[in-house]
């Protein structure tokens, strides 16, 4: 792994050959992101930093670009199916943004290599947390808050529309919070850390959760784009094939999810996460990164 | 809950969504076209943070770049178009919830678009 980057560098390698590596890998994060649901960026990140030799901020910024395509782009395909509940999903960008707000503004603040040994442990939490099945029977006897908040509603099943209600909103609130500083500050959807607040804390349907969430995530990564950008994280040369490649990789691979058996997929991939993640930590901690 | 309006609203957001993904995207691919058609020999030091050029990170200079067909400008123009869609649907949001006569929900997008614009206009 550690020879290998050497002929990506400057001058060896043209910057076309660079430019189309970088599109195909993406493209491939994508497709995995989309066929596991962790999202394309957890997987560009570590590859564009352990493989390519990016510095962290600009595959940070790279990423985050990609994040707000490709969740823009399935949330197009999501909302008409009515899964996706607009009043919860906007009640919790206002945690999701103000915290998306202060990740970016500590990006700045923290080392790379802090950075690097977060975004270890981020990955292996996603890779735990996609291995996990959810089975979690939605409750309608709303709160008093959820009832004044409106964050109720419903969503077809087979046996006809079901009603569910949120359960837990602080709590919900505040994870969705840290999911957002998690996003600013590493420029990933951490779409892990939003199923952890609204499946498990405030109890909504599977179905529900995912698609709202996915929702989200294109609002919480544009609050901390605009410091990205301003702060010149995002280089151009690199985030358009980043940008480019995930998206067509993700559009892809939720077309293929439809029809494939992803199970398998699913525990491989979670080993490879691992596994990045470990090199992130380790990258971090000698200073590599 | 889910009303004629709340579904027409759901269709609505869903192809604005898909519009503003795929305009975004058609002006990065052609600024990434242009960007590797001029630029020539090594790729630029992405192993060291420099940041960028003072022109390509606020909003004024970047749209006089693409004024100019500079390549990385137009790229981040793309860009800029793509962080205006979750934008866009925020503003649309609050327009349904207006037509909705739902108070409570106008104040709860005004402050998520608040925060948005915070974002792109303020400097930290």
């Amino acid at each position: 792994m550690r020879e290998f980057p050497r002929s990506l560098e400057g001058n060896l390698v043209g910057l076309s050959t660079f430019a189309v590596l970088v599109w195909l890998t993406s493209l491939l994060a994508g497709l995995l992101g989309a066929l596991t649901g962790l999202g394309g960026g957890v997987v560009i990140v570590p590859v564009l930093a352990l493989l390519f030799h990016v510095d962290l901020r600009y595959a940070i910024g790279a990423s985050l670009v990609s994040v707000i395509a490709t969740s823009s782009g399935a949330a197009a395909a999501y909302v008409r199916e009515g899964f996706s509940n607009v009043r919860i999903g906007i009640f919790l960008e206002v945690a999701t943004t103000l915290g998306a707000l202060l990740g970016a503004y500590l990006t700045a603040k923290i080392s790379t290599h802090a950075v690097a040994v977060l975004f270890g442990a981020v990955l292996i939490y996603s890779a735990w947390s996609s291995l996990q099945l959810k089975h979690v029977e939605p409750t309608h006897h709303p709160s008093v808050l959820a009832r004044k908040l409106k964050l109720i509603g419903d969503y077809p099943t087979r046996s006809g529309r079901k009603e569910y209600s949120a359960e837990n909103v602080p709590a919900g609130f505040g994870i969705m919070f840290v999911a957002g500083t998690i996003s600013g500050l590493l420029g990933i959807g951490s779409g892990a850390v939003k199923v952890l607040a609204m499946d498990r804390a405030m109890k909504l349907p599977f179905k529900v959760s995912t698609t709202t969430s996915n929702f989200m995530i294109g609002v919480t990564a544009a609050a901390s784009a605009g410091v990205y950008l301003s702060r010149g994280y995002i280089a151009p040369g690199l985030a358009a094939p980043v940008m480019l490649g995930v998206l067509i990789g993700s559009l892809i691979g939720s077309r293929l999810l439809v029809k494939m058996q992803v199970r398998v997929l699913r525990m491989i991939f979670a080993v490879v996460i691992v596994a990045l993640g470990l090199e992130m930590i380790l990258s971090g901690f000698t200073g590599k990164l | 809950m889910s009303s004629q309006n709340d579904i027409k609203m759901d269709i609505a957001i869903g192809n604005m969504l898909r519009i503003g993904v795929s305009v975004a995207a058609a002006v990065v691919l052609t600024g990434w076209i242009l960007y590797l058609i001029h630029a020539h020999g090594a790729v630029p030091d992405y192993r060291h943070f420099h940041g960028q050029p003072i022109l390509l990170t606020n909003i004024g200079s970047i749209l006089r770049g693409v004024g100019a067909l500079d390549s990385r400008s137009i790229i981040e123009f793309g860009i800029l178009l793509l962080i205006a869609t979750p934008v866009a649907r925020v503003i649309f949001c609050i327009a349904a919830f207006a037509v909705q006569r739902d108070w409570l929900y106008i104040l709860v997008s005004s402050i998520v678009l608040a925060v948005l614009i915070y974002s792109l206009f303020f400097r930290t």
